[in-house]
């Protein structure tokens, strides 16, 4: 029954094939051919990997895992091509291919009036290729090659608009704090390489299983901190956070797709991917943990005050990153997927409908002139609607169940505690006020944008007012809206921790630090009636701080819309420091860029540069004029003088010779 | 047998060598430095034939002759060489025959 259809090799090799002839003769397609061959490429893969995930549940197998030979071999080390595809994968494969198919066709008419349309669907096919690979690679390098390329077209999609000049900024911003990370993963790679010997991912976790918990900092926490740090570089964590933001220069279907849904949780993937190594670092463990506790609140800050609708979406998705970070922290590694997996439904819709209403009223992206879109575009405020309710953790939206089970185990995990519960709380009060916020600025109240009968006169079929998207893009908002519904609902009853669980490698209990987080709680939360009540009384909490944050707008949006600038001038400094993002921009510009810019100026490129290297070459130059200059003088051009010296020297040997033969 | 001893041949073959170099450093006309050359050139050839002679061997011979070859050639191309740079300089000294040097 091996048709050639089932390689699992097509699933990442189609949509490359799709971006390669897009990229190389797209320009001589008509625009429907185009978008033919990206959406076939995208549809059949996403096909293929459908086939693949029936497979591999009902094969009952833990893992499938299929090498396509040697790719590098030095010495010892080898590295395979390899397709690595286990529950883990599937869940990521399953929702990249997915939810990039419906963007894919949301993008057909997105598109439709922007330049290098081709373009455009070759570099988004170019990033489906690479997610792919990143996601089924079946060692660690192959996933590095995987990570760097689905930066490079994050880089090339950021940057879509080149001729602007924020664009093209914000590309290069994203692509080189991005490689702060990678530096961090390429040395745990290292190490990994150093004590491990492979990158494959069964002998590391194998070998990694006989080592014990470690108490204090050892090879594993080393290794652990470092993929910590690049994940906080793919995933937009504290400190390397600030390319996120500015990723949204790019084209919205491209911030939906990469920058929420699927590169962004790469670094959740590859933390939960290398959960037996995590487990056993507690150290490390508990920088994750901090690291997403801290940027979820302090993302969910800034988003309150932006007004720019795509930033406070960036925002939120750096908050809700921080959240599967806080929850692959606690050992929740199930919890991080689940969420991460919700996470894409209802952020990618967001985004979509976000585009659906940049779209819809002529490119303006200020929610202050926006406001009643409800009326002219019903289909984008009842999906974004869906995705809201999702978010802020309302029953039963996909979000609620996600996020409280990440509030739950962070709560009860032997690696979590309750400070992490208590900001996780507020955080989600956080969300649910500035998700809120933009739907009430945007849909309700009364259109504050510009006058479309003023524009109605400049263009014959008055294109600036608020008009509804067409259906090919709505197609996708619904299907992502259904998802947003639905999508929480395998996680009832632990059913999507079961799913995973054969992923997650159990610790040994013996060492002192409990057992992994998938064990322990199983039987507290079901075991015991106590257990049970708390955690009932922990869920009736998360959705009443959801309700709260919703009230809360509802009063200062709806109810009585002049009360947030008065607020705002009240707390002066704190709305001040708030909207400006903390300074962290500013902050690292001064701290980090302007000296680097200097050292690279006054240093490297006036000192070393032109003194050090082009003075050497100038003086070996000069010096070898002023001795040619001095031994010129011999080469006088009177032939008598040349006799002389002929004669003298003639003289001269014969003198020697006379002296020799006398001695 | 009352022979002239070898080394007379030899001082005079320096003494006209030494004329030569004298000439070709302290002159300046073309021709007389080409003269000098000639000179040399026989100087030269006097001790050849006086150690040829001396040996009983032809190999000293052989040389002047091809001595003499070599100036005959020589005196052909440098005439007219001279001859040439008359004609365009309209000079023999050879100090200002310097149109290559910097």
């Amino acid at each position: 029954m091996k048709l050639f259809f089932w390689q699992p090799w097509l699933i990442p090799i189609l949509p490359l094939a799709g971006a390669l002839m897009n990229g190389l003769f797209g320009k001589r397609f008509t625009k429907p051919v185009v978008a033919a061959i990206a959406l076939f490429s995208t549809g059949a893969s996403f096909l293929v990997a459908c086939v693949h995930a029936y497979t591999l549940v009902h094969s009952g197998a833990a893992a499938l895992e299929t090498p396509y030979g040697t790719w590098i071999r030095a010495g010892a080390f080898s590295a395979d091509y390899g397709i690595y595809l286990d529950h883990l994968s599937l869940v990521m494969m399953l929702v990249v291919t997915g939810v990039g198919f419906l963007i894919h066709v949301y993008s057909v008419a997105y598109m439709e009036h922007e330049g290098g349309y081709y373009r455009f669907f070759s570099y988004l096919n170019f990033f489906m290729f690479f997610m792919l690979t990143l996601v089924l690679a079946n060692n660690y390098l192959l996933m590095f090659v995987g990570w760097e390329g689905v930066g490079l077209a994050s880089y090339l999609l950021i940057g879509f608009f080149f001729l602007k000049d924020s664009a093209a900024n914000a590309g290069k911003k994203a692509f080189i704090t991005n490689r702060v990370g990678d530096f961090g993963f390429l040395i745990a790679l290292f190490l990994l390489i150093q004590h491990f010997g492979t990158l494959r991912y069964a002998t590391v976790f194998d070998i990694a299983s006989h080592f014990p918990v470690e108490s204090g900092a050892g090879i594993l926490t080393a290794i652990g901190l470092l993929m910590l740090v690049g994940a906080c570089g793919k995933s937009a964590q504290i400190p390397l956070y600030v390319w996120l933001p500015d990723a949204m220069e790019g084209p919205t279907p491209v911030s939906a797709l990469i920058h929420a849904a699927t590169m962004v949780t790469a670094g959740v993937y590859m933390v939960c991917r290398s959960n037996p190594i995590f487990s056993r670092a507690p150290i490390a463990l508990l920088a994750v943990a901090i690291v997403g506790t801290l940027t979820s609140f302090f993302a969910a800050t800034i988003g309150i005050t932006q007004t720019d609708i795509k930033r406070v979406l960036a925002y939120s998705t750096v908050s809700q990153l921080g959240y599967m970070f806080m929850a692959a922290g606690v050992a929740a590694y199930s919890a991080s997927i689940f969420h991460l997996m919700t996470h894409a439904f209802f952020k990618a819709l967001l985004f979509l409908g976000a585009g659906s209403v940049i779209h819809g009223i002529g490119g303006e992206q200020d929610m202050r002139k926006m406001g009643g879109l409800r009326k002219s575009m019903p289909w984008t405020f009842w999906t974004m609607l869906i995705a809201t309710l999702a978010i802020s953790g309302i029953p039963p939206f996909a979000g609620f169940f996600s996020k409280d089970e990440i509030l739950w185990q962070a709560f009860s995990s032997p690696h979590g505690s309750k400070i992490f519960w208590a900001v996780g709380v507020i955080t989600a009060f956080m969300t649910s006020f500035y998700m809120f916020r933009l739907l009430f600025l945007t849909f309700t109240g009364e259109y504050r944008g510009a006058e479309p009968a003023a524009h109605a006169a400049h263009h014959d079929h008055g294109h600036h007012a608020p008009h509804e998207s067409p259906w090919l893009m709505l197609a996708p908002l619904v299907l992502l809206g259904v998802l947003s519904v639905i999508g929480g609902w395998v996680g009832i009853g632990n059913r999507f921790q079961n799913f995973l669980a054969p992923v997650i490698q159990q610790v040994s209990t013996e060492q002192n630090v409990v057992n992994n987080s998938e064990a322990s709680t199983l039987p507290a939360g079901e075991g015991t009636g106590e257990g049970k009540g708390l955690e009932t009384l922990l869920t009736g909490v998360s959705v009443l701080v959801a309700f709260s944050g919703f009230g809360l707008a509802w009063l200062l949006y709806v109810k009585r819309p002049e009360l947030p600038a008065k607020i705002a001038t009240a707390s002066g400094g704190l709305y001040k420091l708030v909207l400006n993002k903390y300074w962290i921009d500013e902050l690292y510009s001064a701290a980090i860029i302007g000296p680097l810019v200097a050292c690279s100026r006054v240093v490297l490129w006036q000192s070393v540069d032109q003194k050090l290297i082009d003075g050497t070459v100038n003086e070996c130059a000069v010096a070898a004029r002023d001795v040619s200059q001095i031994i010129r003088q011999q080469q006088s051009g009177l032939v008598r003088s040349y006799a002389g010296w002929i004669a003298a020297g003639a003289a001269a040997v014969v003198a020697y010779m006379v002296w020799m033969g006398t001695r | 047998m009352n022979e002239i001893p070898v080394s007379w041949y030899l001082l005079l073959s320096a003494f006209l060598f030494a004329c030569g170099v004298t000439g070709f450093l302290i002159k300046r006309n073309v021709i007389t430095i080409f003269m000098s050359i000639e000179l040399m050139l026989n100087g030269v050839n006097l001790s050849f034939i006086a150690f040829a002679t001396r040996l009983g061997t032809l190999d000293g011979h052989i040389f002047v002759f091809f001595v003499m070859v070599v100036a005959a050639a020589e005196a052909a191309v440098g005439l007219a060489i001279i001859i040439s740079v008359y004609r365009t300089r309209e000079t023999l000294n050879v100090d200002r025959v310097n149109l290559l040097k910097l």
